[in-house]
């Protein structure tokens, strides 16, 4: 049940998540320990898209509105 | 429109977060993009109403939410499985996130009521304190933090985690388990 596997196997997605959260080796009881793990996988996952930083049409969208108004666009 | 350099940077450096957030409301990126650029644009049109000083990216979230919320609401009437209409969604689509790694997480979050889902994503991952996810839910705080402990307890049944070591199956949680025993 609190089998663990090797870390060979991750995927670089995963081997990244597993570099930024160092965790303590021994899972505590409840609570606080469980709430942190919570927090680790709604972080890795939120964070998982703000990586992928702004995508092309929204510097578009934005180099638009702002080159309308200027008598120059560069 | 002419915008000032200090605008145009906090907006774009926004904008990865707003996705993410965006993702999470509504299940669905292609969705969640269209509802970043109609908040980008209604924020820019409204560049006004911005208070300099004031945190732009909770300013930002705020049009987003507030958006999403009307058009949740009109989608409402449309759909008659509102409630199970965002967990299907993200099971009909489990490549839309590009990973499935975090698909059982995904899923038990999106079986959250959408105000507690949002208060949890806004303090626990977009980084806002309880005041700001307030002000961007226009709430009291103490709603905010009633909210966010529910959520937490409630993904924790749904997950069925009651310590650590019952922690998830899926690979993630398996690989950040596996790291702490080194």
């Amino acid at each position: 049940m609190n089998e663990r596997k090797p870390v060979g196997q991750q995927t670089p997605m995963e081997a990244a998540a597993t570099r930024n959260k160092k965790l303590t080796a021994k899972p505590a009881k409840l609570g606080r320990d469980v709430q942190a793990r919570l927090g680790q996988q709604l972080r890795a996952m939120y964070d998982e898209v703000v990586n992928q930083g702004v995508p092309d049409r929204f510097n578009d969208l934005i180099n638009r509105l702002d080159s309308s108004g200027k008598k120059d666009p560069q | 429109m002419s915008m000032d350099e200090s605008v145009r940077k906090a907006v774009l450096g926004a904008v990865p977060s707003l996705r993410a957030f965006a993702i999470s409301l509504c299940g669905n990126v292609d969705r969640a993009d269209d509802l970043v650029q109609e908040t980008l644009l209604r924020a820019l049109a409204n560049i006004d109403s911005f208070q300099p000083g004031t945190n732009m990216s909770a300013w930002l979230f705020t049009i987003l939410r507030n958006h999403f919320r009307s058009e949740y609401r009109k989608r409402r009437r449309e759909v008659e499985d509102s409630d199970g209409h965002h967990a299907e969604s993200l099971k009909s689509q489990p490549d839309q996130y590009g990973h499935v790694e975090f698909r059982e997480f995904r899923e038990a979050l999106a079986q959250l009521p959408s105000d507690q889902r949002e208060a949890l994503i806004l303090v626990g991952a977009s980084g806002f304190s309880y005041e700001e996810a307030a002000g961007i839910c226009g709430c009291a705080v103490g709603t905010i933090k009633s909210r966010v402990n529910r959520a937490r307890t409630r993904l924790a049944e749904l997950l069925h985690v009651n310590s650590a070591e019952d922690f998830g199956p899926d690979e993630t949680t398996r690989a950040i388990l596996a790291s702490g025993g080194e």
